[in-house]
């Protein structure tokens, strides 16, 4: 039974505590609510009074309402004792059900824990037996992920754990499974860590079909979804239950406030502020004292490129030999768990690290946390500042390093977001349908299914509510035979609508492919990095350590002998050995190539709103830095500052170009796709636009004619040019041309099934065959422009790569507030945007004046080749 | 699909849409639309059509659009219809599978028959389709020597005087400026050319790739690269800038 709709108890606790066990509870003198004693099992309350430590308040509301048979959502600050709350409801239901003797009829899990991370999974089991132990309950605790060997999982199935913790991917590999039903029949709770990660993207959507499976499977399912504080409780809340086809359902809202603020400073450097870039190289100096200054620092970073960059530089001045790590995703496994290890242990001073530490992993004492880059998202920035102090009574500590002046301001709106508690967690957003379909099959290869009753399933699932079912018959179509309109591929279909009018799967060999590529992150291909050395005879040996993995579009950058940073280290490529890239270590401190860029954030619509008014607010300036508010002065001076509720666009002159600079603090993406746009209509109306380039704040567009003088004279009016309608016509045909959508074809046709995982290595013959999705996407578009996938690709577009929606939202609110100054010379504001040109990466068109450049370089040398 | 785009709209006979070269002493015109024309004996290669590779790939499970076959054979038949060849030799892969030519419907083998209507035509056999062509006008067989050359599937190791060959799907990449541009290539020392492969979905496989190693000089090597409209003929030494 879920919570009534018409109801919703939102309570509020707050509390101080002392000491930190695992599980932090009150101590026995703060007052004892009435109905622990009630509720609470013998061991447990032994245990409590054996620590001298006393359960806190929203631990045994939670208890109270998961057994009055509700769901319920807890939002609690970390250090507020989350894990056990959200284990209480099972671990006493447990200890009073008892061991199962051995001999008794089967028994399926009673309780489901999900994390986004593997590694969180990993560390709540050991948190979580800790307890259990000395309570002596009778608790069997497993997890099960990727890594857990084959023996394991088969043991897990025929006599599964009480607790199982996982992963979304391993519950749809669960679910996918013949025995699922037996499996989770008896399922009593299903607890969702980190849900405010879990629920936004793809995986989400994967999981939300997961959880409403696991409601057929076992009627008597609740759940219990734990939060850090997010804008939309609400949104979680009806993510949790069933949604009844008409009307709204939501799970109750447990709310935990409380814990000191946190201590957030800039870095304030003596050194000059760079204009442009990412790499803080300046502050350097000012990291490294911090350093030493206290006893255990995390150093964030947006992207792989900048921790390795980080993490060299920091070693350069490392004079006190500090132990200073580095962490991020795509170093070796065994790497990352030394690091891991060591930390545990306070046997380090700093770790360097990106997104893979953002999670709620126990690290032990952090003293500071240092934000290197802008946060791009306040919720980001609260939840790294999270991890320094775990004890909900002392502040946390951090200390933001902007690496360019707009990130000065950047942080500082931030900043004042962490203190109003803003939270800008991304909406959870329309079910996609290439995660669908792989449910869809995943579904029919745990047994045959009647469509309308999955069709009733998955629109009790949030994401996919307005599901209809037109759409959801074509994805069904698509899992069978691809959805074509040519339906020349019937007699191959994976799976046929039987005599009694259920779909099954055509052949086991169906189900072993699923099992082979389920999961929504679609990974570019990668190579995995070892280190070498030269043999006397100088060639290459065998062996030596693996440094981690890199994607190969990086690596078909390189040529032998170019050198790189990687893995903390200067590296020279050395070659491709099937699936290996064999690189020696390069005695340099100056990498030719240095960036191997990770996964990049754009700024959040909250930020950018937040630095658009800092703009335009002397008062909310106050507080920067002097050379940047002088650089601010000095603009105002010149030209003017972005007003609120006005789009400033700057026109000037330089060298032989009209430059044209637009402050729309949309983010890159959105920038790109605008810029994308832009030049289509400028060269249409015969402005000779050159080029674009796009930061997060702003986008620069040069051309060969004279822009101001153009839009001054109406030809065309700057209102024409930025008018919505360029997301018509102008979108559509740019988009059928754009790589862009390539690579988002690519991912929905890996995660939907038509096409593998592309697997690099295989390649003697592997790579001949294998199909290449741009070619696929090609004779697609061509054949088929209305087929599901491209409509699934157009949906990811508009909200991912491109950023439509959101460009979109901008030009609606700039409707006839557009600002224009022509200025005779570049102004103060535009230098960081103009200096990241030179930097970008050549696409489409451009692609064919590489190969001519190319071509005609030679053109003397190759004279007797190509002309006879 | 741009290759598709321009074999059914771009003219004909520009001097950019075509580069071109000598094979043991033999003239030859690389087309950007993928085959090679021999002008002397009016003859056209073609090579790894891969044809009915969707439905290969959907009898295992994977739906891949069934398109592939119609818009490789449009190109075909642009190609064909620009260089009026008196004969036709598809080098081998013509099929994806074994039981691809067999199985073609019906439209596509009319396809074939009308482009085959006044030609000589030779399917060379593959590692994909090592038993022939099915049903289809024209004759089968292992390799073939004709106007000076040696037409094979798979390049020899010993001995490639004087050899078109197919099976690798070379494609070459140029770097400049920190990026790289890769495309699909016909490549040649001058004394043996490999083809690129025509089917629409087919991959390629880097000059660079072991599986190269021995089959050039490397001195003369010349990747004449397929771009939008026109061949890049770029020599080897400089594809990487």
């Amino acid at each position: 039974m879920n919570r009534s709709a018409h109801r919703q108890r939102i309570e509020r606790f707050s509390f101080a505590a002392h000491e930190l066990p695992l599980f932090p509870v009150n101590r026995i003198d703060s007052p004892l609510p009435k109905r622990d004693a009630l509720t609470l099992p013998p061991p447990f309350l032994r245990w409590f009074a054996d620590k001298g430590w006393r359960p806190r308040a929203h631990q045994l509301e939670l208890l109270s309402r998961a057994e009055a048979g509700e769901s319920t959502l807890l939002i609690a600050p970390t250090g507020a004792g989350k894990t056990l709350a959200g284990f209480l409801p099972s671990l006493v239901d447990l200890t009073r059900r008892g061991r199962i003797p051995p001999g008794s009829v089967f028994v399926g899990i009673h309780t489901l824990y999900i994390s986004p991370l593997k590694a969180l999974a990993v560390d709540i089991e050991r948190n979580l037996m800790k307890p259990v132990g000395e309570m002596g309950l009778p608790v069997r605790i497993e997890n099960r992920t990727g890594d857990t060997p084959q023996g394991k999982r088969q043991r897990q199935k025929s006599n599964p754990p009480d607790i199982l913790l996982t992963t979304p991917e391993q519950l749809a590999l669960l679910l996918a499974d013949g025995e699922a039903g037996r499996f989770f029949k008896d399922l009593r709770y299903l607890v969702l860590d980190e849900l405010h990660s879990l629920v936004t993207s793809k995986r989400g959507h994967l999981l939300s079909l997961g959880l409403a499976r696991l409601r057929r499977l076992a009627p008597r399912l609740q759940s219990i979804g734990l939060s850090a504080t997010v804008a939309e409780p609400m949104e979680l809340q009806r993510w949790l239950v069933a949604q009844p086809p008409d009307g709204d359902n939501h799970a109750g809202l447990i709310t935990v406030s409380g814990g000191a603020k946190p201590e957030i400073s800039i870095l304030r450097s003596d050194k000059h502020v760079p204009w442009a870039g990412h790499s803080a190289r300046y502050a350097i100096a000012d990291v490294y004292e911090a350093i030493k200054a206290h006893g255990t620092t995390l150093l964030f970073v947006n992207t792989r490129s900048q921790a390795e960059m980080l993490f060299q530089e920091l070693w350069t001045i490392n004079d006190d030999h500090l132990p200073i790590a580095l962490h991020h995703g795509s170093l070796d496994v065994a790497q990352r768990r030394k690091v891991e290890a060591a930390m545990a242990e306070n046997r380090l001073r700093a770790v360097v690290a990106t997104s893979t530490l953002d999670l709620g992993i126990d690290w032990g004492d952090v003293d500071l946390v240092v934000h290197v880059g802008a946060p791009k998202g306040a919720s980001r920035l609260a939840q790294r500042i999270g991890r320094s102090n775990h004890r909900m009574d002392e502040p946390s500590r951090a200390l933001l390093v902007p690496a360019n002046r707009f990130e000065v301001m950047e942080c500082q709106a931030a900043l004042d977001a962490n203190y109003i508690g803003a939270q800008d967690t991304p909406p959870i957003g329309r079910g996609a349908l290439d995660v669908l379909a792989q449910h869809v099959l995943g579904r029919a290869c745990a047994s045959p299914f009647d469509a309308v009753e999955l069709h009733e399933e998955i629109t009790s699932a949030l994401p996919y509510r307005d599901l209809a079912w037109e759409t959801f018959e074509r994805v069904v179509d698509l899992v069978a035979t691809g959805g074509y309109a040519l339906r020349t591929y019937e007699r191959y279909a994976r799976i046929r609508k039987t005599k009694e009018g259920l779909w099954r799967v055509s052949n086991p060999m169906v189900a072993q492919q699923y099992r082979l590529n389920v999961g929504t992150i679609v990974e570019s291909p990668m190579l995995s990095v070892r280190l070498v050395k030269r043999n006397a005879r100088g060639s290459l040996g065998r062996g030596g350590i693996s440094l981690g993995k890199v994607e190969e579009y990086f690596l078909e950058m390189l040529s032998p002998g170019d050198t790189f940073l990687f893995s903390g280290k200067v590296l020279r490529f050395e070659g491709i050995r099937e699936n290996e890239c064999l690189v020696s270590q390069a005695f340099s401190f100056d990498p030719k190539v240095p960036s191997y860029a990770g996964g990049k954030f754009p700024l959040s619509t909250y930020l950018a709103m937040q630095v658009r008014k800092m703009l335009a607010d002397p008062a909310r300036r106050a507080p920067l830095p002097d050379q940047v508010r002088d650089w601010l002065a000095l603009q105002q001076d010149v030209s003017m500052l972005p007003p609120e509720d006005q789009l400033l666009i700057e026109t000037f002159p330089r060298g032989s170009r009209h430059y044209m600079v637009i402050y729309a603090f949309e983010g890159r993406l959105a920038h790109q796709t605008l810029g994308m746009l832009i030049t289509r209509r400028l060269d249409r109306a015969g402005l000779k636009p050159l080029g674009f380039v796009a930061t997060d704040y702003s986008l620069a567009v040069w051309a060969l004619d004279d822009l101001g003088a153009a839009f001054r004279a109406g030809a065309p009016p700057l209102g024409d040019l930025l008018d919505e309608d360029m997301l018509g016509d102008d979108l559509e045909a740019w988009l059928n041309e754009s790589f862009l959508l390539k690579r988002t074809f690519r991912n929905c046709a890996v995660i939907a099934g038509l096409i593998d995982q592309r697997h690099p290595g295989k390649e003697k013959t592997g790579r001949q065959i294998t199909v290449s999705a741009d070619l696929i996407y090609d004779v697609l578009r061509m054949h088929e422009p209305d087929h599901i996938l491209l409509e699934a690709t157009r949906n990811d577009a508009a909200t991912g790569l491109l950023d439509i929606d959101r460009l979109g939202s901008m030009l609606k609110r700039i409707k006839g507030h557009v600002a224009h100054r022509r200025l005779d010379r570049i102004s103060p504001l535009a230098i960081p945007v103009m200096l990241e040109i030179g930097r970008e990466s050549v696409h489409g068109e451009a692609q064919d004046f590489l190969l001519t450049e190319a071509a005609d370089e030679l053109i003397s040398e190759a004279m007797g080749l190509t002309e006879e | 699909m741009h290759r598709l785009v321009h074999a059914t709209s771009a003219p004909a006979g520009s001097a950019l849409f075509q580069a071109r070269t000598t094979i043991h002493g033999v003239a030859a015109i690389c087309d950007a639309l993928g085959g090679l024309y021999l002008p002397e004996s009016r003859t056209l290669v073609v090579s790894d059509l891969h044809l009915e590779k969707g439905s290969a790939f959907a009898r295992r499970g994977m739906m891949l659009p069934p398109y592939d076959t119609i818009a490789t054979l449009s190109i075909l038949e642009a190609v064909i219809a620009r260089h009026q060849p008196a004969t036709v030799i598809s080098l081998g892969d013509n099929f994806h599978d074994r039981t691809g030519s067999a199985a073609m419907p019906e439209n596509f083998r009319q396809m074939i028959c009308s482009m085959a209507q006044g030609r000589e035509w030779i399917w060379i056999n593959g590692n994909h389709d090592p038993d022939g062509a099915q049903g289809l006008p024209g004759a089968s067989m292992d390799e073939i020597r004709h106007a000076g050359l040696v037409f094979r599937h798979e390049p020899a190791r010993l001995d490639g005087v004087g050899e078109i060959a197919g099976h690798l799907h070379p494609s070459a990449t140029v770097r400049r400026r920190e990026r790289s541009v890769r495309r699909p290539c016909f490549a040649t020392d001058g004394k043996r050319l490999l083809m690129p492969a025509f089917g629409v979905t087919t991959g390629g496989l880097d000059l660079r790739h072991r599986a190269m190693n021995g089959l050039f000089d490397r001195q003369h090597l010349v990747a004449h690269m397929m771009g939008r409209d026109r061949i890049y003929s770029v020599r080897f030494a400089n594809l990487l800038g």
